[in-house]
């Protein structure tokens, strides 16, 4: 019976070709696009030709949510013209506030890459995020940081061009990267450094005196500590003749973006970029340069990029085949998804997602998570085993995560949670639900093999020829080291 | 017969040089019975606030609002003194036991944040790109004893920085006894792979296992450690040390040093921070007789410029302070001190020691360990160390 099933599974991706992509493509598809595509959702896509898909999944991207953000996104900031005149008390008393406003921001997308139609518009927000970065750590109101991730997911994709003016502009990134302190005569080069270390050409494909002659450029732009919103002050712009790669005369800001974006540099490095989070840590540098071309020559059409990626040979290779490390928020949200978990509320998850090493809107450093390997280390694997053990123990959680609470809360700020807010936890976390057997149910051949082929991106270390059932099956498949990949 | 000269005789030497992992690697020429303690200045420190050449009015006029008044700089000698929060650290310089290396760098000094730490963590030139850290490689040509926990430890902050790549056995965790809990997690397959992400995987279950069965984090020491993740940081390193599982290095991070604005109130409490830290971290050491056998060593990405900015703050420089501590260190002043009216087209002094003289310090003196191929050349060691 199995070996003639194995044997089916052998033909199957055969029978499907000239049809559809098959199964296994459509899987990695889906997941490498998204969070952890469904059983349903891969056999529908089997069907598909490779271009068929890429274009359903193209055409489903959204620049809008579908879960409401917390109500007082709409709320004015308190200016820090206030916030000096407060007592320490009340300051401090601001400060938790601004806090716990940031933690139910964190709640608030993860709920969203749980509920969204269209898992790429919020990869891609993601994406962004970790290359456009700004952090709470610094910016402080959550407001901004709000408004950031509204503008990522705005372009996220749509064009590149586009979405480095706007963010450039963006008020969380001008105070994230000093903007407003760049002054005439007194220059801050940060933001001038990283638009083109980070955002733009890569390391070393621009001189210190860019760097300078920029920072003179981008004077002027500013925000209006009342309201938050981006501010042009030409009192403090330096209106003379600048010289950015080899570009000479009267610059502002926007014109240096234009120079960086005509620069062949800026296509491969987004590229690039885009090659290790969707294909593997090693790009191809002649594909690279080829889907580069096509980039610029759209103008900077992100979809235009992400398709070429996308039906691409190397997207398909065998030898590209699970060698991506789950990002922690995408085992997070993509376990929630992948086993049909009820969420009624993601706020624990905003925790999780940060003790495992990715606390959404407060990336380490400008340069963002670095990704890849060093998502896993002694601390991360660890915290990584114990989160997927304590979440497929649903029954007993709301128990144990009440006694994990405290420690977590420690280590991640949840100190400063408010009773109100760490009422909502518990509650929260009560309110989560899985289906073991219910979910196992859609598999009516070989529940094990079946689910290890759409669980896992290739096969188990861990061969326990075991007679798990139900939870523990799912325990077990969720346990082996290969489900870190993708 | 040696291991090596064994596997050479049985044609699998010029092999097993490439298996990753001390285990199959020859054997040390030394055994790691001294302990580096790595400090980071995540961020790039301003030393020119930290060890202050309070007589020169260059620095004063350079940093109008910034500078630390001379009144209340704490004096080493008629020139140089240090920021008045690192006041803790004046009795480890009366003992002898702090040297300060004043303008460290190196040529063609890069600016980035990543880069330029990168170097530092490679130790390369500004221009060589290498993927291996540099403890990595001292590990790779003189393997940590196989019965050690782990060959280096990274506490706090999750960046392997000089211990990344290579095979080494780099533990990170926050705190050691919640390591010791969850580590039963982890499985230990011993199995080899071709996938780099899964065999990565796999790596780190089985430097867990290894890790777990020899650490100890349950001593109790009498002394009191700041309630600051770095002080929390730094008890969990003298806990490891207590315990004697066995490790070569240490890397501790302390963040929040780039100071672009803002600057007087961030740096005070940050040395305050590093201040105290030390001097628990020496209080500790001594209740388990380990002082005398381990070498703090602090390194960032780069100074600042000497010149503040508008926003009270200062931006990325080149040439830096650094403090070598510990119970074998000779104290008092190395390197030159900055010339300040002498600063280069980026506005920059320049360096007079370079980074590498303290790795071979660490690797030569410490260590007893040939440098010259782990650093790409010689370097000159700065005689800092007692025998």
């Amino acid at each position: 019976m199995r070996l003639l099933f194995l044997f089916g599974l052998v033909l199957l991706p055969l029978q499907g070709r000239a049809a559809g992509m098959g199964y296994d493509e459509a899987r990695l598809l889906l997941n490498r696009t998204g969070f952890a595509a469904s059983e349903n959702q891969v056999n529908e896509f089997a069907k598909l030709s490779r271009e068929q898909a890429v274009e359903r999944i193209l055409r489903g991207a959204r620049d809008m949510v579908v879960t409401a953000p917390p109500a007082w996104v709409n709320d004015p900031i308190t200016p820090p013209r206030i916030l000096r005149n407060l007592s320490p008390e009340e300051r401090k008393t601001k400060r938790q506030e601004e806090i716990r406003k940031g933690i139910e921001l964190r709640a608030w997308w993860l709920q969203e890459m749980i509920a969204t139609p269209s898992p790429l518009t919020e990869k891609m927000t993601l994406f962004w995020h970790n290359h456009f970065v700004s952090s709470q750590q610094k910016v402080r109101y959550s407001k901004l940081m709000y408004q950031q991730n509204v503008l990522l997911r705005k372009y996220a994709l749509g064009n590149f061009g586009e979405l480095l003016h706007a963010v450039s502009k963006d008020p969380a990134m001008i105070v994230y990267l000093d903007s407003a302190t760049n002054r005439k005569g007194h220059p801050n080069e940060n933001f001038a450094r990283e638009v083109m270390e980070l955002f733009t050409l890569g390391e070393g494909h621009y001189t210190e005196t860019d760097v300078k002659e920029a920072a003179r450029a981008f004077t002027g732009w500013s925000i209006e500590p009342e309201t938050g919103e981006f501010r042009w002050r030409p009192f403090f712009h330096d209106d003379g003749i600048k010289t950015v790669l080899h570009k000479s005369g009267n610059l502002e800001g926007d014109a240096v973006l234009d120079i960086l974006l005509a620069q062949p540099d800026t296509a491969d490095f987004i590229v690039a970029k885009m090659w290790r989070e969707f294909i593997a840590p090693t790009p191809d540098p002649r594909e690279v340069a080829r889907i580069a071309d096509q980039f610029r020559g759209s103008h900077y059409e992100i979809k235009i990029a992400l398709r070429a990626i996308l039906l691409s040979d190397a997207f398909y290779s065998q030898n590209n085949r699970a060698l991506l490390i789950k990002s922690p928020v995408e085992l997070v949200v993509g376990t929630l998804r992948q086993f049909d978990f009820s969420v009624p509320d993601a706020l624990p998850f905003a925790f999780a997602a940060a003790q495992l090493g990715q606390n959404l809107f407060s990336p380490p450093n400008v340069k963002g998570w670095p990704g890849g390997e060093a998502w896993i280390n002694s601390a991360t694997l660890l915290a990584r085993k114990q989160f997927l053990e304590r979440l497929f123990r649903a029954q007993e959680m709301p128990q144990l995560m009440r006694t994990a609470l405290k420690e977590k809360a420690k280590a991640n700020g949840a100190g400063k949670l408010g009773m109100e807010q760490r009422e909502r936890l518990v509650q929260a976390m009560e309110g989560i639900q899985f289906d073991a057997d219910r979910w196992l149910s859609q598999f009516n051949v070989d529940p094990r093999a079946q689910a290890e082929r759409l669980v896992l991106a290739t096969a188990p270390v861990d061969r326990i020829d075991g007679h798990a059932r139900g939870l523990e099956l799912i325990r077990e498949i969720t346990r082996d080291p290969v489900y870190q990949l993708e | 017969m040696d291991r090596r000269n064994f596997l050479r005789k049985l044609g699998l030497g010029g092999f097993l040089v490439f298996v990753p992992g001390s285990l199959y690697a020859a054997s040390s020429r030394y055994d790691y019975g001294n302990l580096l303690v790595l400090i980071e200045l995540k961020g790039g420190n301003d030393g020119l606030n930290t060890v202050i050449p309070y007589a020169d009015d260059e620095y004063y006029r350079l940093r109008p609002d910034i500078a630390i008044p001379r009144d209340q700089v704490l004096q080493l000698d008629e020139r140089t003194g240090m920021h008045f929060s690192l006041k803790p650290l004046i009795a480890l310089w009366q003992a002898k036991e702090l040297a300060i290396i004043q303008g460290v760098g190196y040529p063609q000094p890069n600016l980035s944040h990543f880069r330029s730490i990168e170097i530092w963590d490679t130790a390369s030139s500004s221009q060589e790109y290498l993927s291996e850290g540099w403890l990595s490689r001292v590990f790779a040509s003189d393997p940590v004893p196989t019965r050690f926990a782990a060959d280096g430890l990274v506490i706090g902050n999750q960046d392997l920085g000089p211990f990344s790549g290579g095979g080494t056995r780099a533990i990170t965790l926050a705190n050691t006894e919640q390591f010791l809990r969850q580590a039963r997690l982890a499985g230990d397959t011993g199995l080899h792979v071709t996938n780099p992400a899964l065999e990565h995987i796999l790596k780190v279950e089985n430097d867990i296992q290894q890790a777990a069965s020899r650490l100890k984090g349950d001593y109790q020491f009498k002394t009191e450690f700041p309630a600051t993740p770095f002080g929390n940081s730094l008890k969990n390193a003298s806990q490891v040390i207590a315990g004697g599982g066995g490790v070569a290095a240490i890397k501790i991070s302390l963040n929040g040093f780039d100071t672009h604005s803002g600057q007087p109130g961030t740096q005070q409490r940050l040395l305050g921070e590093l201040a105290e830290g030390l001097v628990a971290f020496k209080s500790a050491l001594n209740e388990v007789n380990c002082w005398n056998s381990t070498l703090i060593m602090t390194y960032a990405e780069f100074g600042r410029r000497p010149q503040q900015n508008l926003s009270h703050g200062t931006d990325h420089g080149t040439s830096n302070v650094h403090f070598m501590v510990g119970g074998k260190v000779k104290g008092g002043l190395y390197g030159p001190t900055p010339l300040l009216k002498q600063l280069d087209g980026n506005g920059n002094p320049a360096f007079g020691v370079d980074f590498r003289s303290l790795y071979a310090t660490a690797v030569e003196k410490w260590w007893n360990l040939e440098s010259r191929n782990i650093l790409g050349g010689k370097f000159a060691t700065l005689d800092v160390l007692q025998a």
